[in-house]
Order: structure tokens, then C-alpha cells, then sequence
């Protein structure tokens, strides 16, 4: 195995397998291992938030979290919304809103606040800003993110199964 | 969803000119309260950005997503010191690791390039010494970023360390080791301009005030790091992707950095994460991977860590500002004196256009009639500033807008009422030659004074709480390119075939900002389609018509001018063919709602697509072209450095900010932002006030905690997105933007800037907020707790509440203004 091993867990409903070395992160195993680039990188020190995909429904930031400790784990990533309701609702949101200019922090974004609305189906806005606060973004100012996400809310919820 | 507008058949577009139309079953927008009066008359209407739906999925290509088969990976061996002689270089051990399949270093890379003509002093790894701590010294070539990386560290480098300078002071009384020889005691270069008659005008003002202001190093911290990949084709060919604002800069820079022509080199601009100025020029990583691509015969990739981004930097410099300022009796501006000095590390890069910008733009937001300004351009041992938003306007305009408030104080006046005193004239020239058309400045200046209840307010809220007003204003595209040459500065082609689908081919690079998107809200506009109906094509240098790139906020004036006439001389065409298939008169025809049909008659006529097709029948393909080109009375005067401040057009923008000062913390907490942007007209307006609350979010963090600071060994202290601190979800005040439609007579439809003149009024009102709230004047930036407490216990103790000196360097600023008056 060239000191790799074997990572099983599912990624985007899919069970998956792939070998991969101690000191891999999941970011890396995301991005290069499995070719899911919609999980961007921006810091590797856990500082921006644009890596953050979903362990376990959790938000994580995959540059920070080692690959082998999310054996067995569910991980949704930013291409995992595309079949699923309420992710897809909050990127619309994001996009009418206006709460995305070049997109590079919004993957993040739309993770953080799918876990933040599963959390609390109706938070206020200094429930959002907090829940938002880890995930930096330098073109908008936040307003129309805090805008799209209170907007998403109620879909969110009703979507829920 | 784009809605029914109506614009002028005959082709006028000159804004509020624009006629409803004839069957009058299209309503015009309904007046929006932040709008000004003349908002309500023709215009394109915006629309969700073209790609904001697959950037939301994850699904648009940055740099650091493009995928090749073979690629390497590479990395840079850095600079351990800030000043230091190579001595020699050791890569035979690197060279012997599995895996390595090109090293190369300084030898390899001797031709010198730089961004502006006057600049050519970088090259892509350092030569014969490094000039600042960081600095790219060798780049390795390998299978996999781990073994580049061990590579990297296997290379031997012996150094000879000399004297370093870290300080503007430092750098200008340096006698010897100049960072580079052929710039004596670190001057990168000097101007000094004088406009009317400063000497006398100070005399004839009854107050002036004069104080030095200190602004610090920030940086853009585009979220997406910088990356090239780069390939190697037969025939020296290359083709390179790369994360940039200006693929154009980036073509010329490699090509002379390599030693090939322009053509041989093609720039794919990928999709850009986010850019502010921080990626419009030529980076070490887009030669080095493209001689690493050459000598290893594989497509070779540089991801940046964020790390080295920070080193990169090509940032706003840290600056030291002596102005003064006279007023007159009756409140006008009798004149300005400017000293302006700039730290720009260790390379030119933009650096001649940021200090000249530091003092051109002082005189055209007000009426400014005598002027002085000194203006140096310092090299340091640090890395090289740049430009970034609101490029070179920043600093000089945070210390004009508080001496204009300190000396309305001194006067008794009002400050926004001194502020009215000295507004400009629409279409006049200001005293060093900047042309002046739509000025929607006035108007500004009195939707945030009425939305903020100014006159309620402004020295009468509970001590602790304070407002304050600041404007800004920036050039809607300079008027001289920085790539010289007689060409145009946009030209855009639309295209069409057998299919019948429209794109529109543009060099503009699309960084997040909607550029894409405005183009085709323009050409939509005049051909009668929805703004999704047309492919953008953007920024590849080998398929797209020439274009300066997206800096200077030049691309919806310009690139939108050109689109608009490309689009005028499509639709002229349609109307010809379709007019001589339904037998009528081409002046009869109209395009709308993806139609081509008779005026007074919709039901003869034909759909678009089909008037296409038509179009192509004999030539199988059809391209129309329009291009942008600057009137030369938009191009400044004759003396040295006049080319940098002339726009085509200017944005302005006012604000009024209210704060709350803790004054146990120093703490200051934004309650409220106001601000008012004269855009000439939206034409994307979801987009607009994007653009203005994100540049208004910007210059909070300026004004409030954002600075790199630098070790005596010149070693960054917070390279990092948790060390420097940009404001997060939990710091970003409530900002209500009002947009101002001036309607600039060259504008397509009127439009000028909204990305980068909103930044600046936002520091001074911070500052005049302060003195407002606690009755204190604090010069420096950023307004950290500590620097504002200090300020508050001097002035409760009783001392004089001057400018703060807690900084390690001297001033050096002549006595040039002193001696004045």
C-alpha cells in the first residue's frame, strides 16, 4: 500500500474506498483523491472556512481534519447538494440575494449555513453572524449572505424530511 | 429576471435621453425610494450573475481546479533574509530525490520584467541578491507538491547578508548597498507638482490646519491564493492559466520575461476567487512555471499557499501623509498642500501610479484651485506593494477629509456644509487638468445627510456616540493604458453561425465582479434579449479581442462602450436582412422580446435566432466588433506624471457613519453606515450595491484592524488569515446604500464605476466620527482600541490631544510645506 489505507466511508450518499497516507487531509483526499474541486482551499491553517464540507452533518474544515479519522463517516460535499433539497435551496438563495460575488468562499458557505438552519430552523441574525463567523468572505460584506440565509429559513425547514 | 426597459432605437444612449416606447405597454421601473429623481427613465435592468449559479454549485474552474494529465507540481525555495547577496547555490542534492524533474534558479531566469514601462526591475527568482525576506530564490519541478517540497529544503543557499532598510526613514538616509543601484537612497521616484498658486492662497485663508497622518500596510486577502499552470508547446509556444484580472499584462510580462514574442504566449484567465488589484500584473510563479514546464516537458502547476500570498502581497503601501489645508472666510478650499510618502518594498510593481494617484485625485472631488504636492515613492526590504481598491486615493483622501472637517470646526461651520461650499461644476477641468463630466457628488452628499438626520445628530448625540461624513471618489476607467500603443482600450466582437447562437467575445477578465455579466445586460439591451441568451466568452488571450483587463474599474465604461457598439452594429445589420425579407423599412423595425419584428405591427417579422441564421446564410459566420477608446480630452495634461489620474469619468461617493466608542475599552463599534454612490446609472443593480457594500465592508477593516506588521529582521508577523484580521460576519456594520443616477454623457447607458470609489469616504467619516463621539483627533489608522484609548486618556489628562507618535520611525517630511505661508 506504499504506507497507505484504506478509507472507506460515504461521500455524497456513495460508500467509497481509497487509499490514503497518514498524513493526508480530507481536503486533499476531496479534492485530488476523488477529484470533488468544489471544495476550495484557501488557508490550510482552519482560518477562512472555504474548505468546509459536512462530517456527519457537521461542518468541518477538511484542510485541518486527517483523512483516516473520518473512517466510517458520512461527508457531504458541495457537489453532494445538487440532489439534495434544502442545499440547493440555500445556494438559490445566495445567488438571488446577490450573497455571492466570485463564489470562492460559497461552497463553504452553503454547508456552514445547511448545518446551522438543521441546528435552528429559524435563527436570528446574531444566531447567523455566529454561525457564519468562521467562514471569511472578502467581496460581499456579509449582508447578503446574512440576507440569503434568513430567506432560506423557511424553505429549509419545510423541506425537511 | 431581466424586465422590459426601453432604450432609443435611433441608438442614443446617453441616459436620462431615453424615450418610452411606442405601444407603451412597458412600464418603467417603479421609483425606488434610494434612487435618485431620475432613476425612473430608460435603462437595462439587471439580472442574477450569468455564472453565480454554477459557482454556488462548485462547479466553475479556478486555477487551483484545472486538471492535466502528467502535471507537476511545484514549489519556490524563499529568502531567509530581507537584504542579502547570493553567494551560491547548491540544488545537487535536491536534484537527486526521486521525483524531481526540473530545478531552477536565478541563472535561469535573468531577463527582468515589471508591470509598467518605467518598472522593469523584478525577475522571477532572484539573481544576484534578494531584496526582501520571502523572496523567491529557486522553484522546483516534481511529481507530487511533497516531493517538490523536500526538494525545496534540500537546496543550499549561501548568503551574504547586508544592511536592510525597513522604514521609509531608514530606506532614504541609506548612503550605500541601495536595494537597487541605479535608484540612489531608495527613491523609487519623486514628483512635484504645483497647480495655481499655493503660496498665496494660504495667505489669503483665514484657517489651516496641518497634520501627518500615518496609514498602514493592508492587503487585498482575495480568498482564492494565486496559482498558474503552465504548458509548454513546440515552437516555444505556451499556455498558461492563471488567476488574473489582467490576462493582457500577464501575456507581456511572461513573453518578455522569456524572451519570446507576445503571441507566443496564450493566458487562460480561469475563474477568479476574488481579486481587488491584488492579481494584475505578472507573478514569479507565471514565468517560473513556464520555464519549469519547458525544461521538463510536462504542464506544471504553483498553488500558493496562503502564506505566500501574504509575501506576494502587492498590497496598499504603508504611507506617511503631511497635509494642510486653508480655508477661505466664506468656507472655500483656498488650497492644499500635499507631502506624501509611500514604503513600497522592495519592487516598483504599480508603484509610480499609486503615489501620483495620491495626489492627482485630491483636487477632483471638490473644488480645488491651488495645489501643492510632493510625492516619494520609497523602496523597503519588504515585499512590494501594489495596486489595491481604490489605488493610491486611500490615504490622501482620509487625511483631506478630516483636515476639511477639523477646519470647518476651527471656522464653526457645518462640515457638510463646507463640504457644499467647494463643490465642483459638471463638465468643467480641474486645476491639473482632469476632466470632469456627470457630477452626481452634490446629490450624494444630501441622501446621507437627510437618511442619517445629520443635522440632529452631528454634535449633539450623548457623549460616547458620535457621526461622522467622509467622501471618496475614483477614476471610471484611466484614460491611459499602462501596455502602450496607439490601440484601442476595449474592443469586444460579437459572433454568430449556422446555429444561430450569439457570443460575445471580451479580453475582460470576469474576477467575481459581474463583468461577464454586464456585457451581456448591454448587448441584450440593444438587441432585445434576455441577458442569458448570450455566451460569454472572456479573457482567453488567443480567442478574445483585445482589452486592458478588469482594473481601474474601466470595464463597465469602456468594455461596456464597446459592447454596446458591436451590439448597435449587429442589430443595424439584422434590421437591414430583415427589413428586405418582410419588405418594409429597416427604420421600421424593432428588437424585442427575442424578436425582430415591425414597430406598429409585432406580427411581421421574424424571432431572433431565425434573423441569425438569415444573417449567416451566405457566410456561414458573422462578426461584429465595436471598441472603446478614450477622448483625448479625457487624457490630462502635458507635465511629468500627468498620465496617471485622468479618468474617463469619476464616480463619487458620500457617507455618514454612526459609532459608539467604549471609552473604559477604546472599542469602536460601527452602528450604522450611509452611503450614497453616483454609479452614473445601474445596470445591474443587485450587482451595484454589491460592489459598494462590499468596498464600504473593506475600508471598515482598514479603518478598524487590518495591518501587516514586520519584524527588524523584516519577517512578517501575520501572514495568516487568523493573524490578520479581516472583519468577520460578527463585525460587519448595517450599511444602507443609496444609488445616485447622474447619467454620464459617454457612460453606456449612462453607467460609470461602483467598484472601488466607495472605499475611501469611509475611513475619514470613521475618524471624524471619533472626534464627534469623544472629542479627540486621532491621525493614524487603523483606529485600534489602543490607539484610540491612548487618545483618551491624553485628552483627559489633560495633555495636548495631538498626533499620536507611537511608532518606531522618525518622520523624515521635509520642511517643504512648512515654509509655506
Amino acid at each position: 500500500m506504499n504506507g497507505k489505507e484504506l478509507l472507506s466511508f460515504r461521500i455524497n450518499g456513495d460508500p467509497q474506498q481509497v487509499a490514503v497516507r497518514p498524513e493526508q487531509t480530507l481536503l486533499e483526499v476531496v479534492r485530488d483523491g476523488l477529484g470533488l474541486t468544489g471544495t476550495k482551499r484557501g488557508c490550510d491553517d482552519a482560518s477562512c472556512g472555504a474548505c468546509t464540507v459536512l462530517v456527519d452533518g457537521e461542518p468541518v474544515f477538511s484542510c485541518v481534519q486527517l483523512a483516516l479519522l473520518t473512517d466510517g463517516a458520512a461527508i457531504t460535499t458541495i457537489e453532494g447538494a445538487a440532489g439534495d433539497p434544502q442545499l440547493s435551496g440555500v445556494q438559490d438563495s445566495l445567488v438571488m440575494t446577490g450573497g455571492l460575488q466570485c463564489g470562492y468562499c460559497t461552497p463553504g458557505m452553503v454547508l456552514t449555513t445547511h448545518a446551522l438552519l438543521s441546528r435552528d430552523p429559524s435563527p436570528d441574525d446574531q444566531t447567523i453572524r455566529t454561525g457564519l463567523s468562521g467562514n471569511l468572505c472578502r467581496c460581499t460584506g456579509y449582508l447578503r449572505i446574512v440576507e440569503a440565509v434568513r430567506q432560506a429559513a423557511p424553505l429549509h425547514a419545510a423541506r425537511r424530511e | 429576471m431581466i424586465v422590459p426597459r426601453d432604450f432609443d432605437e435611433a441608438g442614443q444612449h446617453g441616459g436620462a435621453g431615453g424615450r418610452s416606447s411606442a405601444n407603451g405597454s412597458r412600464e418603467p421601473k417603479p421609483s425606488d425610494e434610494h434612487q435618485a429623481s431620475n432613476a425612473t427613465d430608460s435603462r437595462p435592468s439587471g439580472t442574477d450573475l450569468l455564472d453565480s449559479k454554477d459557482r454556488a454549485r462548485g462547479r466553475v474552474s479556478y486555477v487551483d481546479d484545472v486538471r492535466l494529465p502528467d502535471l507537476l507540481h511545484a514549489k519556490f525555495l524563499r529568502s531567509p533574509y530581507a537584504h542579502a547577496r547570493i553567494v551560491s547555490i547548491d540544488t545537487s542534492a535536491a536534484a537527486a530525490i526521486s521525483g524531481v524533474k526540473a530545478i531552477i534558479t536565478g541563472k535561469d531566469t535573468p531577463r527582468r520584467y515589471g508591470v509598467l514601462p518605467v518598472g522593469h526591475d523584478e525577475t522571477a527568482l532572484a539573481t544576484d541578491k534578494v531584496r526582501y525576506l520571502g523572496q523567491e530564490v529557486a522553484a522546483v519541478a516534481a511529481t507530487s507538491p511533497r516531493v517538490a517540497t523536500a526538494a525545496i529544503r534540500a537546496i543550499r543557499v549561501e548568503y551574504e547578508e547586508l544592511p536592510a532598510y525597513f522604514t521609509i526613514c531608514e530606506a532614504r538616509e541609506a548612503n550605500e548597498h541601495w536595494i537597487h543601484a541605479d535608484r540612489p537612497r531608495n527613491i523609487e521616484k519623486e514628483y512635484h507638482h504645483v497647480f495655481g498658486d499655493p503660496d498665496a492662497a494660504f495667505r489669503s485663508a483665514v484657517v489651516i490646519v496641518e497634520d501627518e497622518f500615518k496609514h498602514p500596510r493592508v492587503t487585498h486577502a482575495a480568498l482564492e491564493p494565486h496559482g498558474t499552470v503552465a504548458v509548454h508547446e513546440p515552437g516555444e509556444r505556451y499556455t498558461l492559466w492563471t488567476s488574473t484580472q489582467t490576462p493582457r499584462h500577464v501575456q507581456q510580462g511572461v513573453a518578455r520575461a522569456l524572451e519570446v514574442e507576445e503571441s507566443a504566449v496564450r493566458v487562460i484567465p480561469c475563474a477568479v476567487g476574488g481579486a481587488f488589484g491584488g492579481k494584475s500584473e505578472t507573478f514569479p510563479a507565471d514565468v517560473a512555471a513556464a520555464i519549469l514546464a519547458q525544461r521538463s516537458g510536462r504542464p506544471v502547476r504553483f498553488s500558493l499557499s496562503r502564506e505566500e500570498v501574504f509575501l506576494l502581497h502587492r498590497g496598499r503601501p504603508e504611507s506617511e501623509i503631511r497635509m494642510r489645508v486653508g480655508l477661505t472666510r466664506e468656507g472655500k478650499i483656498a488650497a492644499v498642500a500635499c507631502e506624501s510618502h509611500q514604503d513600497g518594498g522592495a519592487f516598483c510593481s504599480y508603484g509610480v501610479v499609486t503615489i501620483l494617484y495620491s495626489g492627482a485625485l485630491l483636487c477632483a472631488l471638490y473644488d480645488v484651485q491651488h495645489m501643492r504636492f510632493d510625492g516619494y515613492r520609497i523602496l523597503t526590504n519588504k515585499p512590494a506593494c501594489g495596486p489595491m481598491r481604490g489605488h493610491g486615493t486611500i490615504g490622501a483622501r482620509h487625511a483631506f477629509e478630516v483636515l476639511l472637517d477639523r477646519a470647518a470646526a476651527a471656522l464653526g461651520l457645518d462640515p457638510i456644509d463646507v463640504r457644499r461650499r467647494n463643490f465642483l461644476q459638471e463638465n468643467s477641468r480641474t486645476v491639473n487638468d482632469l476632466r470632469v463630466t456627470s457630477y452626481g457628488f452634490p446629490e450624494c452628499v444630501e441622501k446621507v445627510e437627510a437618511a442619517s438626520k445629520w443635522k440632529e445628530k452631528h454634535g449633539r448625540l450623548p457623549s460616547g456616540r458620535g457621526v461622522g461624513f467622509g467622501a471618496s471618489h475614483y477614476v471610471s476607467g484611466a484614460s491611459n493604458s499602462i501596455i502602450r500603443g496607439t490601440f484601442p482600450h476595449s474592443t469586444v466582437s460579437l459572433q454568430t453561425e449556422r446555429s444561430g447562437e450569439l457570443t460575445l467575445l471580451t479580453g475582460a477578465s470576469e474576477i467575481g465582479q459581474g463583468s461577464d455579466t454586464v456585457l451581456a445586460i448591454i448587448v441584450s439591451s440593444v438587441l432585445g434579449l434576455e441577458p442569458s441568451d448570450i455566451r460569454v466568452v472572456s479573457g482567453d488571450t488567443a480567442l478574445t479581442p483585445n482589452d486592458l483587463g478588469s482594473y481601474s474599474s474601466r470595464v463597465t465604461f469602456m468594455t461596456g462602450n464597446a459592447a454596446l457598439e458591436a451590439a448597435e452594429k449587429l442589430r443595424d445589420k439584422i434590421r437591414a436582412r430583415v427589413a428586405r425579407r418582410v419588405g418594409v423599412a429597416a427604420t421600421q423595425l424593432v428588437l424585442r422580446d427575442r424578436r425582430v419584428c415591425v414597430e406598429d405591427d409585432p406580427q411581421r417579422g421574424m424571432g431572433f435566432v431565425d434573423s441569425l441564421k438569415l444573417l449567416v446564410e451566405e457566410e456561414n459566420s458573422l462578426t461584429t466588433t465595436g471598441s472603446y477608446r478614450p477622448p483625448p480630452a479625457a487624457q490630462g495634461g502635458k507635465f511629468p506624471g500627468a498620465g496617471v489620474g485622468p479618468g474617463v469619468s469619476y464616480s463619487y461617493s458620500a457617507q455618514v457613519v454612526e459609532i459608539e466608542v467604549n471609552r473604559e475599552t477604546g472599542e469602536i463599534k460601527v452602528l450604522q453606515v450611509w452611503a450614497a454612490h453616483d454609479c452614473g446609472k445601474a445596470l445591474n443593480e443587485v450587482a451595484v450595491r454589491g460592489q459598494v457594500e462590499g468596498s464600504i465592508w473593506m475600508g471598515v477593516g482598514q479603518a478598524l484592524c487590518e495591518e501587516q506588521r514586520f519584524s527588524r529582521q523584516g519577517l512578517l508577523f501575520n501572514p495568516g488569515l487568523l493573524e490578520y484580521k479581516v472583519p468577520t460576519t460578527l463585525d460587519t456594520p448595517p450599511i444602507d446604500v443609496f444609488l445616485v443616477e447622474s447619467a454620464d454623457p459617454e457612460g453606456p447607458f449612462g453607467a460609470k464605476e461602483a467598484g472601488e470609489g466607495s472605499l475611501g469616504a469611509v475611513l475619514p467619516a470613521l475618524t471624524n466620527a471619533v472626534y464627534d463621539a469623544v472629542g479627540v483627533w486621532i491621525p493614524d489608522l487603523p483606529l485600534t482600541p489602543e490607539r484610540v484609548l491612548a487618545a483618551i486618556r491624553r485628552k483627559e489628562s489633560g495633555e495636548a490631544v495631538a498626533a499620536e507618535t507611537d511608532s518606531e520611525a522618525t518622520s523624515i517630511l521635509s520642511d517643504a510645506i512648512k515654509t509655506v505661508n
